[in-house]
């Protein structure tokens, strides 16, 4: 099987597009870096990808609110091609930043306000995939994931977090203590669809064991944010 | 004129920056009435004619409607209202011309603000005092009650031409008068040897002229201490300190230094061809005036050292010094910052650019002294790795000179001189066009423009202290420069020439670029929306030409500029430090002294801070600065490794400013021995350990200030040599210093921090302080002596009359080191811990929090209990070694250990003589200033300590 091409979105001030690309890359896709502006000169680089995936940082250097700036790029520059791809079932994930641009552009619901204590927070947490989610992305798996969080703006607002839960479009939970203050402890969320989703936490600083603080006491395998990452790659592939 | 519209942006819900503020005016006692009437809304202006479809929308552009709520009609309650001033960069307001671009909507001009609201009971007068003492800084800002107009565009009329300067003639007095006119900082000396320069040319000097003299002659860049000829008055002839430094290094000839004492930072190469440039800078007077932007801007320049030699930065570290958040506010100097305010402030700015930036912040310490209330210190380091780096060979005659980067504006104008003067009480309002504002993502692109492009240049170097004046100065040094100011991308009309030539606007780089590379890398930097500028040519005749239009502002040959500096002479009077004395100190209840030691706010968890920081971003941090069972104790060094890298490297800091008082010399060889000792701790390689010096002194004219300085080089020299451990690059910081309104000088505590960074052969070898395996014996390595002065007991239970010595070197600890590697890597030892402030017993309790485990001890290493406990004798750590091991250990070590006691699955920690202290007890101490919750991916916690007394 040739690995899927992926496509990481950057805009100015991204900075985890290459940790995003090394996981995509270690879950069997082909990732390649493109910046937001180049996308929207050259809409078709999006028709050959398999996966999009926008990465975390601070794009426009979170000037308005984060994430604001770049979804303004993705959708009154880039537009109908974005939304058809989406339409396609195609996976698309939002890490961070780009969980902050997916909310911006209504391609997810909700939104993400400054976190409730009103800091930058970098920690790790433990995080549920929800089993009755639609979400591809955490399809199957059953072991909690932990992986950091590295956020000022990860507070999920939503006015009906029952109704997400029905439709089942909550993603991920916080099992640690809520760092945020998201309603409902919600961490992630997908569309209706399940195809795309959107996460505060970095599951992409996770891909190999060695990097769980606690690797030599608990069996980090089993906790490994690449998982996502390679239910992504594997409905990449069968597209 | 356009019309102008105001759009007032108000948060859904509670706003957090609201309780910022009332818990800060909480802490320095001032009232801000009922904070539930306190309320901040953001403020974004707009010039140009709006109509309802366009204000539709922008309003939904700039206004989420699960999270805020926006307003175009101006508010009618009162309140205040703050916003930046003329020439300050509002990165918001570009957003939102560029936003409106997007959205179709045609705007001539924009600007940002807060706007700030109180209680009824709150009147005018108080209301500016709260937001003058805890919101907004006039050093880059204004207010006024009611609704503020903003400034939309910044015009000024500059002549455009430079000014000449007479000195021709001029006495010795009337220069020094023009050269503080001027702000120059230059020595009489100086200004003589720059007026008969002039005479013999028959010319007068231009003020661009003499402003670039002042700012390459600086103390900031010249290091004019640090190579001035230093007559002692034990008679000793000595060589500049500088040089003493780099003999050491050269005669250690460590295979593994590729670049020392050249250039932008210091470059090893440990394994492969992977290099790491290595440098550490200080940020001091900035981050007095306005904390954030200058410790913003400290992250900010010591990455374009980095990138300055062509390395990728990796990592950052951070070490700072604040005086007493406790402070009384009445107790601050007049035009002083609070130290509270201070420390907020630079924390916040280190995160927001390393943040940003997208730099993991791994290492850094945090100090507390009532020396640092009005002059903080703030110590920023960046680590870069490259891939078959080689040293670039230009700039070469014909080869372009070309600006990259951020534009060029009035702030920073002298930044360099400014740090070489001594603050006074106004200085706060004097030097607010010393204050640099960083833009972390200008910077960012940066990175992503250069790292890369290493084949387009053939000479880089940052845009630092002196702007364009230092950058293009140090690169035509030997070639010559014809440079044009008119092509210099400007932020703003209005500069005069000088202006443009020093100031110290924030991230640009200057790379010499060949003819035929020029079109590659205006693509490059097109792609990734850098703005490039082509100001000019190195010319080959050695003289540095500067032109404004048209006319020559400045010429001057690049050897006069670099060479013609006159060399200082300066007195050092010698330390006379109390040596080989023993002084005991006696402390009734060993147990409250070791949980007062805990709580120490320099011992006393950082965890509130290290959170703040990214320390995560790459994926590369293998050993975090929070370890164990709960990821709340501190690790010695930090290691960082590519995520599938067998191999990688450790930091580590050393820094101990209250050794230096007593003595300066043991104190410099104590913190290049505990820096030493935080990366062997880890598992990093003893034999390969480079490393950096940072010197935040007082003033060096003061014989005694400049002794205590040569002192430490002393320390140093003997401890670099004494570890084969080189030094490959380091910064001073001079005058340090503080003149308050009650007419005495303040003087910092003779600061040094050392940082050194350590090869780690086998990331899997790795250890760190938390006790792992009861039964486990814990043996400690290293003499223990009743060496108290400076130590930690002193500092909490005073000074006794007759103090004793400070902790005198260890000649055994470098073979102590390297055999205890092999032990490492030999897999003998579970967990390691290196003995610094507190000595054994907070060592012990920091391993026991670590592990969430027991220990007990049953032999001391000292017949005096307190020697034993709280001493703080160099070159100790404790190992954790499995109990059938124990005589391979010894074996390893050659016999030099002492087994001190055994791990324990109790819940204490024991001490002969001593009432068990609980593990819960020494982590609620530790937590003092505020708990975090443990780490949830590992084990859950025992009872908290609360929960186990009912």
């Amino acid at each position: 099987m040739t690995a899927p091409p992926a496509l990481v979105i950057a805009g100015p001030g991204t900075n985890r597009d290459r940790d995003l690309a090394f996981a995509l890359e270690l879950a069997g896709a082909d990732p390649t870096i493109v910046l937001a502006t180049e996308l929207v000169a050259h809409p078709r680089l999006l028709a050959r990808a398999k996966l999009v995936a926008i990465a975390g940082g601070f794009s426009y250097g979170d000037a308005l609110g984060a994430g604001r700036m770049l979804a303004l790029d993705l959708t009154t520059g880039l537009g109908d091609p974005l939304r058809e791809f989406v339409a396609s079932g195609r996976p698309v994930i939002g890490i961070c930043n780009g969980f902050q641009v997916l909310a911006r552009t209504k391609l997810l619901p909700g939104a993400l306000g400054h976190n409730v204590h009103g800091r930058f927070e970098c920690r790790w947490v433990v995080l549920d995939p929800q089993p009755t989610s639609r979400c591809l992305w955490t399809k199957g798996i059953d072991q909690a994931i932990h992986c950091p969080i590295a956020h000022g703006e990860g507070r999920y607002v939503h006015p009906d977090p029952d109704s997400l839960a029905e439709a089942g479009q909550i993603a991920l939970r916080y099992r640690s203590p809520n760092p945020n203050g998201s309603v409902a402890d919600i961490a992630g969320v997908c569309n209706p669809a399940g195809n795309v989703l959107g996460l505060m936490p970095h599951p992409e600083n996770f891909v190999v064991p060695r990097q769980h603080p606690q690797h030599r006491r608990i069996d980090a395998r089993r906790h490994l944010g690449l998982q996502l990452f390679e239910n992504g790659v594997a409905a990449a592939a069968a597209m | 004129m356009a019309a102008r519209h105001r759009l007032t942006i108000r948060t859904i819900g509670d706003d957090p920056r609201v309780t910022a503020i009332v818990e800060a005016a909480g802490h320095l006692g001032i009232g801000v009435g009922d904070p539930d009437r306190l309320s901040i809304a953001d403020l974004v202006f707009l010039e140009g004619h709006l109509d309802q479809d366009a204000m539709h929308r922008l309003h939904g552009f700039l206004v989420d409607p699960l999270l805020q709520m926006g307003s175009w009609n101006e508010p009618s309650a009162p309140g205040i209202e703050v916003t930046y001033l003329p020439g300050v960069t509002d990165s918001s307001a570009g957003a939102v011309i560029q936003a409106a671009r997007q959205l179709g909507v045609v705007v001539t001009g924009a600007a940002t603000g807060r706007r700030i609201e109180f209680a009824d009971s709150i009147d005018v007068d108080h209301a500016e005092q709260i937001v003058s003492r805890l919101v907004a800084n006039p050093v880059i800002e204004r207010w006024t009650a009611g609704c503020i107009e903003p400034t939309f565009h910044t015009a000024g009329e500059g002549t455009g031409v430079a000014e000449t300067v007479a000195i021709a003639g001029l006495d010795r007095e009337r220069l020094i008068e023009i050269g503080h006119a001027r702000k120059l900082a230059l020595d009489p000396e100086e200004l003589l040897v720059i007026q008969r320069h002039f005479e013999a040319l028959g010319r007068p000097p231009t003020d661009v002229e003499l402003e670039t003299l002042a700012q390459t002659w600086s103390e900031h860049c010249a290091h004019k201490t640090f190579r001035a000829d230093i007559a002692t008055d034990d008679g000793e002839e000595r060589a500049p300190l500088i040089e003493m430094l780099r003999q050491c290094t050269d005669a250690i000839a460590a295979p593994f230094v590729k670049s020392a004492f050249v250039g932008n930072a210091g470059i090893v190469g440990f394994h492969h061809d992977v290099t790491l440039a290595l440098k550490a800078e200080t940020h001091n007077h900035p981050s007095a005036i306005e904390p954030f932007g200058g410790a913003n801007t400290g992250v900010g320049g010591v990455i374009r050292d980095v990138l300055g030699i062509a390395h990728r930065p990796i990592a950052i570290t951070d070490i700072l010094c604040f005086g007493s958040p406790e402070q009384p506010l009445a107790d601050i100097p007049a035009g002083a910052l609070h130290p509270r305010r201070i420390r907020d402030g630079v924390i916040d700015g280190i995160a927001d650019y390393g943040n940003k930036i997208g730099l993991p912040t791994v290492a850094g310490a945090i100090l507390y002294d009532p020396g640092y209330t009005t002059n903080p210190l703030v110590f920023a380091g960046c680590i870069g790795s490259a891939v078959g780096w080689t040293q670039h060979p230009g700039p070469f005659p014909g080869d372009h000179v070309i600006v990259l980067g951020g534009r060029t504006g009035r702030d920073g104008i002298r930044g360099a001189t400014f740090s070489s003067l001594t603050m006074d009480a106004t200085t706060g309002s004097v030097a607010g066009a010393s204050v640099q504002i960083g833009d972390p993502i200008v910077e960012k692109l940066l990175i992503d423009v250069l790292v890369g492009a290493e084949q387009l240049y053939t000479a880089i170097t940052d845009c630092g202290a002196g702007g364009l004046s230092s950058a293009v100065g140090e690169m035509a040094e030997g070639v010559g420069a014809d440079v044009e100011l008119d092509r210099v991308p400007l932020k703003y009309p209005g500069l005069e020439p000088w202006e443009v030539w020093l100031s110290e606007a924030q991230e640009r780089m200057v790379v010499a670029v060949p003819p035929e590379r020029i079109e590659e890398l205006e693509d490059r930097c097109a792609y990734y929306g850098v703005e490039l500028a082509d100001i000019g040519v190195f010319t080959g005749d050695g003289v540095l030409t500067v032109r404004s239009r048209g006319e020559v502002v400045l010429e001057m040959s690049t050897e006069f500029l670099h060479d013609g500096r006159p060399q200082r002479s300066l007195t050092a009077t010698m330390p006379r430090p109390v040596r080989g004395k023993y002084i005991s100190r006696t402390i009734d209840d060993p147990r409250q002294a070791l949980l007062r030691l805990l709580s120490h706010r320099n011992i006393a968890s950082k965890a509130d801070t290290i959170h703040r920081y990214d320390h995560e971003i790459l994926g590369a941090t293998a050993v975090r600065p929070l370890i164990g069972r709960h990821a709340d104790a501190p690790a010695d060094g930090v290691v960082i490794a590519e995520p599938i890298d067998r191999e990688g490297f450790a930091i580590g800091i050393g820094v101990n400013p209250w050794w230096g008082l007593h003595d300066p010399e043991a104190m410099a060889y104590g913190a290049v021995d505990e820096a030493i000792r935080n990366v062997v701790a880890v598992g990093a390689d003893p034999t390969k350990v480079a490393l950096l010096d940072n010197f935040s002194w007082g003033d060096p004219r003061r014989p005694s200030t400049l002794g205590a300085l040569v002192a430490a080089v002393d320390g140093c020299c003997a401890a670099s040599m004494a570890h084969r451990a080189p030094f490959v690059s380091g910064k001073d910081s001079l005058n340090n210093e503080y003149d308050g309104v009650d007419g005495e000088r303040h003087s910092v505590p003779p600061t040094l921090v050392i940082t050194a960074v350590a090869h780690v052969p086998d990331i899997d070898a790795v250890v760190t302080p938390e006790f792992a395996q009861p039964g486990n014996a814990i043996v400690l390595l290293g003499t223990t002596s009743r060496e108290f002065a400076g130590s930690h007991v002193d500092l909490i239970y005073g000074e006794p009359a007759e103090l004793g010595c400070v902790p005198a070197p260890d000649p055994d600890a470098p073979t102590r080191y390297q055999r205890l590697h092999q032990a490492i890597r030999g897999g003998l030892v579970w967990s390691c811990h290196d003995l610094s402030e507190g000595g054994l017993a907070v060592a012990l309790a920091e391993m026991c929090i670590a592990g969430r485990l027991g220990a007990e001890i049953t032999e001391l290493p000292h017949e005096n209990l307190i020697a034993s406990l709280f001493g703080e004798s160099q070159s100790r750590l404790l190992v954790e070694v499995g109990q059938a091991d124990l005589d391979r250990f010894g074996d390893v070590m050659h016999g030099k250990i002492q087994v001190i006691g055994r791990v324990t699955d109790g819940e204490h920690l024991v001490f002969p003589g001593v009432e068990p202290i609980h593990v819960e007890d020494l982590a609620d101490a530790f937590h003092r200033v505020g708990t975090p919750p443990a780490d949830p991916t590992g084990v859950p916690p025992t009872a908290r300590a609360e929960d186990r007394r009912r």
